[in-house]
C-alpha cells in the first residue's frame, strides 16, 4: 500500500503552497511534502512582480507592461501575462488584509533595511505605512543590539535617495534585552507577549516601555518605521499599540535574513492549507520515484524517506516545487564519480570525468535536479557558472528546468519528461530573481498554474 | 561573488554516502566538519529554537553546532557551557535550509562537555544521571507502585528533590501503574495470534511498560486486530534522556542491547514498532548517527512509529471510515519528535475519519517539557514560557481531552492546562476494538 492521493506537491515553499491551494480549489484531495524550511523565511515577505528588466533604466513603475519583452524560455512568458494576474488576485484572496498593493498595476516603492528603494507589487500591511511614495516625514529607530539595521545610516541614503520628504534616524537601546545577538525572535516574543521588562526607571510591559524609549526622540514626524521584529501571532496589536502610544503611525522595515515578515506570510500561507484541508507532511524529503512499468513516462509513486525508512506516496499528479541551487532543489557536484547519482544520468554532454584527477575532474561539474533526474541545461565546466564581476550576469542564477506552456519538465529533446509532473518555482530556469526582482512573482504565478493544471487533470488519464 | 553565493556541492538526502560517526571510544576525535562547512549563517535555526525564544542567555543552535565547531578547530576552544541548556527538541534540524546536522552536533558536544568539564561527583552530574536513567528506578518504583506514588507524592519528598537534586518541586511525579505492561503480557501468555507472515516486535520504551500500560495495550490490540503476531524482545531505554544530558556511555550500553535485540527480532522476520515519538526517532536517526554496532543501520531501516506502519501496510483509513465512539473532542499536540519524522499531520488525518471523534491541532509550538529538561529546577521556567502558547491554544480550543504521542509532552500539556491527556493509539483502539480501558 502507498499513501494516497490525487495531487502531490513536493516542497512547501512559496511555489508548493500556492500550487497545493490552488489544486485543492479544484476540491481533489491534495498532499503536500516538504523537507526544510523553505526559503520564504530568509525572504523579506515584499511579493515582487518584476522590479528590474534588461534595458530599462530604474525601476519599472508597472511590471505588467515588460513581460511581452522578456526572453520565450522566462516563467513569466511560458504561464502568460493572464495567469500572472489571476495568480496575484488568487494571492490577495488568501492573504485577506495582512497584504496591499491589489489596488494597482503600479509598482509600490519600499525603503529597505540598507535605505535603498524597492520597487514591489505586495507588501504586508505592517510596511505600509512606510511607502517612499508617501510625503509624510519619518523617524527611523534602530536598536544598539540589532547591527543590521543602522537607522541614521538608513535615513541619510534614504535622503540622498531623494525621496520626497525629510527621513532622520536614531539609535536606542531595546528595553529588556541585554545580549548583542539575541535573537530576532526573542524581540518579537516580549512584544508578543508583553513581558515585564526593566527600564531605567522601573518596570513595563515590553510594547509600554518601548514607546516610552521613543517618545522624547520625536519631534514632528507622524511616522516611526522600526526594523521587522514588531511581534509575531500578534503583530497587528503590537503595531496598534505602540502607535497609540507614541502618537504616531507605526511601520516595519523589512530586514534581511531571517524575517520575520516572511515567517508570518510562511504561517499565513499553511493556515490556509489547512484550512483547505491539505494534508501536510514535513521534515522529511522525497527521494525516489516509480513508474507503473505500463508508461515509463508517467509517475506511479515518489518514495518519501522517513529518518530511514521508505514510504511510498501515490498520487496522479505530482507537482516539483522544490526550490532552486538555495533551496535545494537544484544541486551541483564536482563529477559523477563524486556525487551520488545514477551512472546513467544524462549530464548534457559532459563525459563522466575520470577518477584520476586530472584537470578536467577539477573543472568539470554536474548540475542536476535530484529526484526526478530531469535535464538541467549547463555548461561542462564549472569555472563557466559563474563570471568574475560579482553583480555581472552569472549563469547559475539562471540554473533551472526548462518547461512547456503548461509547466511540465522538458528533456534535452524539448520532449516532457513525464505526461503527469509538473514544476513551479525556483526549480524552473530561465530567470534570475535576484537581478530582475521577481522571485516570489514567479513562484506564486508557477504555482498557481501548475495546481490548477494538476487538479484539473486529476481524474484524466489518456 | 562571496562563497555564499557560489553554487556548492553537497549531499543528497536518502542517498547511501552517509558515513555514521562512531563517537566511542574518542568522542572529541569527531570531525563534524563537513557538516559546519554547509552553514551560510542564515540564522534560520536561531529563530526555530524554542529556548532562544523565551531565553536571552541562550546562545542558540548556529552557536552550538557549527560556530563551535568552528572555534573548537581553530583555537584549541572548549565546549560552552550553555550546549546544557538546549533541550533536544531538535526543531533545529527541521529548520536549516542547508541540512547542516545540528541535533548530532549538540549532542556530540554535550557528550564531550559532560565528559571533560562536569565533576562526576557534582550535583547537577548526579540529578542528570538519575533522570537520565530513569528506566533504572521505574522497575523499583513498579515493585512497590502504591508505595511509590505516595511517597513521590509527599510534599517532603518533593523538597528533598529540589533542595537535594535540583528536579522541580513544582511537578507532580508520573504515577506508577500497578501492574506493568510487561507482567500484564506474561499474564496473559504472550501473543494471541500466529502468523508467519505479518510479525512485529514492540519497542514499548520505559513509560508505557511502567507509567501507560494502557498505551501498549492499545498497540497489541489494535495490531492483533489486523492479524499481526507481535513479539515483545528484551529492550532498554531508547537513550533519548541520555543523549539530552550528554550521557553518552549509558546510552551507548541501552542501545547495545536496543540493536541486538531488535537485530534479532528482524532476523525473525518482524519489523520494529514504537508508539512513542521520541522512542523511534532515537532508534531511526540518532543511533545511526552517533553509534554503529553492525545491525544499526537494519534496525533503523526496520523500524516505524506505529500509526504509520498502519497506514502503510494496511488500510487504515478504510478501516476506521465509518466507526464512531462516544463523542469525544480532542486538543491534538504533535510532539517536536514527530514534527521531525514528518508525522505531525497524520493524527488529525485519521481522527477526522472516525465518527463522533473531533481533533483540532492546536499549533505548532513546542511544549517546552522536552524530557527531563523541564524537571530541572534551572529549566522549569523557561520550560513553562515555552509552553505558554500550548497552554493558551488548548485553553481557546474547543476540546474536553489533549491527545498527544509523547509521554512527557503528556506530562506537559496536563501540568499547564488541567487537561487530561490520552494517546491516538487509545483511541485508535476505542474505534477499532472497542475494548479501550
Ligand atoms: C535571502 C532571500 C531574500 C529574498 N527576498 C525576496 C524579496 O524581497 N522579494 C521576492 O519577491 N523574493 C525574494 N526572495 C526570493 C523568493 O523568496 C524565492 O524565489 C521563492 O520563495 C522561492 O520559492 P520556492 O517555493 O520556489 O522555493 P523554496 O522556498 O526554496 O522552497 C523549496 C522547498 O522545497 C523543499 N524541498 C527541497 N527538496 C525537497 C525534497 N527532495 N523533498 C521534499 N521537499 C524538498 C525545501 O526544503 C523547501 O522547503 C528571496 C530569497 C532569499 C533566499
Ligand atoms: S535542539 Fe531545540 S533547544 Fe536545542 S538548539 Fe536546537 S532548537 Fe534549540
Ligand atoms: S539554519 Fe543552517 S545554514 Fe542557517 S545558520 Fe543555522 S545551521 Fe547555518
Amino acid at each position: 500500500m502507498a499513501i494516497e492521493d490525487d495531487v502531490l506537491v513536493i516542497g512547501g515553499g512559496l511555489a508548493g503552497a500556492t500550487a497545493a491551494l490552488a489544486a485543492a480549489d479544484r476540491d481533489v484531495c491534495v498532499r503536500l511534502v516538504t523537507f526544510k524550511q523553505s526559503t520564504l523565511r530568509h525572504a523579506s515577505g515584499l511579493i515582487d512582480v518584476l522590479g528590474y528588466a534588461s534595458g530599462v533604466n530604474g525601476p519599472l513603475v508597472d511590471p505588467f507592461d515588460a513581460i511581452a519583452d522578456l526572453p520565450d524560455s522566462h516563467p513569466y512568458r511560458r504561464v502568460g501575462e493572464e495567469t500572472i494576474r489571476d495568480a496575484l488576485a488568487f494571492f490577495d484572496r488568501i492573504a485577506g488584509p495582512a497584504y496591499e498593493g491589489g489596488h494597482t498595476d503600479t509598482n509600490a516603492l519600499v525603503p529597505t533595511h540598507g535605505g535603498t528603494v524597492k520597487p514591489t507589487a505586495r507588501y504586508p500591511a505592517s510596511t505600509a505605512a512606510g511607502l517612499a511614495s508617501d510625503p509624510r516625514d519619518m523617524l527611523l529607530v534602530g536598536f544598539e543590539t540589532l547591527a543590521d539595521f543602522d537607522a541614521p545610516l538608513a535615513a541619510a541614503h534614504l535622503d540622498a535617495a531623494g525621496v520626497p520628504f525629510e527621513a532622520r534616524g536614531v539609535t536606542l537601546s531595546f528595553p529588556g534585552i541585554r545580549r548583542d545577538d539575541a535573537k530576532i525572535t526573542r524581540y518579537s516574543n516580549l512584544l508578543d507577549r508583553e513581558e515585564t521588562v526593566e527600564t531605567g526607571t522601573g518596570s513595563a510591559t515590553a510594547r509600554e516601555a518601548l514607546a516610552e524609549a521613543i517618545r522624547p526622540h520625536l519631534a514632528d514626524e507622524s511616522r516611526v518605521g522600526f526594523p521587522a521584529i514588531l511581534g509575531d501571532e500578534h503583530a497587528d496589536e503590537v503595531r496598534a499599540d505602540l502607535a497609540a502610544a507614541i502618537g504616531a503611525d507605526v511601520f516595519e522595515v523589512p530586514m534581511g535574513p531571517p524575517s520575520l515578515p516572511g515567517m508570518r506570510l510562511d504561517d499565513l500561507l499553511y493556515a490556509a492549507l489547512e484550512d483547505a484541508s491539505v494534508r501536510v507532511t514535513a521534515g522529511v524529503p522525497v527521494i525516489d520515484y516509480q513508474t507503473n512499468g505500463t508508461g515509463a513516462d508517467r509517475i506511479d509513486r515518489v518514495i518519501v524517506d522517513r529518518n530511514g525508512t521508505e514510504i511510498p506516496h501515490r498520487a496522479e499528479q505530482y507537482v516539483l516545487a522544490t526550490g532552486g541551487l538555495v533551496g535545494k532543489g537544484i544541486r551541483s557536484d564536482r563529477s559523477v564519480e563524486s556525487g551520488s547519482r545514477d551512472d546513467d544520468v544524462r549530464t548534457d554532454g559532459v563525459e563522466p570525468a575520470d577518477a584520476g584527477g586530472s584537470a578536467a575532474t577539477e573543472r568539470s561539474g554536474v548540475v542536476f535536479e535530484p529526484i526526478f533526474d530531469c535535464y538541467v541545461p549547463h555548461a561542462p565546466d564549472r569555472y563557466d557558472w559563474f563570471v568574475d564581476d560579482a553583480f555581472g550576469e552569472h549563469p547559475y542564477a539562471r540554473f533551472g528546468l526548462p518547461a512547456d506552456r503548461e509547466l511540465r519538465p522538458l528533456d534535452a529533446d524539448d520532449e516532457p519528461e513525464f505526461e503527469n509532473l509538473r514544476a513551479a518555482g525556483a526549480v524552473l530556469g530561465g530567470y534570475d530573481y535576484a537581478a530582475e526582482k521577481s522571485g516570489a512573482g514567479v513562484s506564486l504565478a508557477t504555482g498557481y498554474a501548475a495546481g490548477r493544471r494538476a487538479g484539473d487533470e486529476v481524474g484524466y488519464r489518456p | 561573488m562571496s562563497d555564499a553565493e557560489r553554487p556548492t556541492d553537497d549531499h543528497v538526502p536518502g542517498s547511501d554516502d552517509f558515513e555514521p560517526i562512531q563517537v566511542f571510544p574518542e568522542a572529541e576525535d569527531m570531525d563534524l566538519r563537513p557538516g559546519a562547512d554547509n552553514c551560510y549563517k542564515c540564522s534560520t535555526c536561531d529563530t526555530n529554537c524554542p529556548v532562544a525564544e523565551v531565553d536571552d542567555e541562550f546562545p542558540g543552535p548556529k552557536f552550538q553546532g557549527p560556530e563551535q565547531w568552528r572555534l573548537k578547530r581553530q583555537e584549541d576552544h572548549d565546549i560552552d557551557s550553555s550546549v546544557m541548556k538546549c533541550s533536544n527538541c531538535m526543531r533545529c534540524d527541521g529548520a536549516c535550509p542547508s541540512e547542516v546536522p545540528l541535533s548530532q552536533m549538540h549532542n556530540a558536544a554535550r557528550g564531550e562537555y559532560v565528559d571533560e568539564h562536569m565533576d562526576t561527583f557534582s550535583r547537577e552530574y548526579v540529578r542528570n544521571r538519575i533522570l537520565a536513567n530513569y528506566r533504572r528506578l521505574a522497575p523499583l518504583g513498579a515493585a512497590f507502585p502504591r508505595t511509590a506514588n505516595f511517597v513521590m507524592g509527599l510534599s517532603v519528598t518533593k523538597w528533598m528533590g529540589e533542595k537535594l537534586l535540583g528536579i522541580t518541586g513544582e511537578r507532580e511525579f508520573p504515577e506508577f501503574a500497578t501492574q506493568t505492561f510487561r507482567e500484564w503480557w506474561a499474564e496473559r501468555g504472550g501473543a494471541q495470534v500466529r502468523n508467519e507472515n505479518k510479525r512485529i516486535a514492540y519497542f514499548h520504551g520505559c513509560y508505557s511498560n511502567y507509567n501507560t500500560p494502557q498505551v501498549a495495550k492499545a498497540l497489541v490490540r489494535v495490531y492483533e486486530r489486523f492479524g499481526y503476531e507481535i513479539m515483545v524482545p528484551e529492550q532498554s531505554c531508547s537513550g533519548t534522556p541520555m543523549f539530552a544530558n550528554g550521557m553518552l556511555d549509558d546510552a551507548r550500553r541501552a542501545a547495545e542491547t536496543n540493536v541486538r535485540e531488535l537485530g534479532a527480532a528482524i532476523e525473525d522476520g518482524a519489523d520494529v514498532i514504537a508508539s512513542c515519538s521520541s522512542c523511534s526517532m532515537s532508534l531511526r536517526q540518532e543511533y545511526p548517527e552517533l553509534f554503529d554496532f553492525d545491525d544499526t543501520e537494519t534496525v533503523a531501516e526496520n523500524t516505524w512509529d506505529a500509526i504509520e506502519y498502519l497506514r502503510v501496510h494496511e488500510d487504515l483509513e478504510a478501516a476506521l471510515e465509518g466507526t464512531s465512539v462516544d463523542g469525544e473532542r480532542y486538543a491534538y499536540h504533535a510532539p517536536c519528535h514527530s514534527r521531525n519524522q514528518g508525522l505531525d499531520g497524520q493524527t488529525v488525518e485519521l481522527m477526522a475519519l472516525i465518527d463522533g471523534v473531533d481533533a483540532e491541532d492546536v499549533g505548532d509550538s513546542c511544549s517546552g517539557i522536552s524530557g527531563t529538561y523541564g524537571w530541572k529546577a534551572e529549566n522549569y521556567e523557561t520550560s513553562m514560557k515555552i509552553g505558554e502558547e500550548m497552554f493558551e491554544h488548548m485553553d481557546a480550543a474547543d476540546a474536553t481531552t489533549g491527545l498527544t504521542e509523547c509521554p512527557t509532552c503528556s506530562m506537559q500539556m496536563e501540568h499547564g492546562t488541567g487537561y487530561e491527556i490520552t494517546h491516538t493509539l487509545e483511541v485508535l483502539e476505542d474505534a477499532l476494538v472497542g475494548t479501550k480501558e
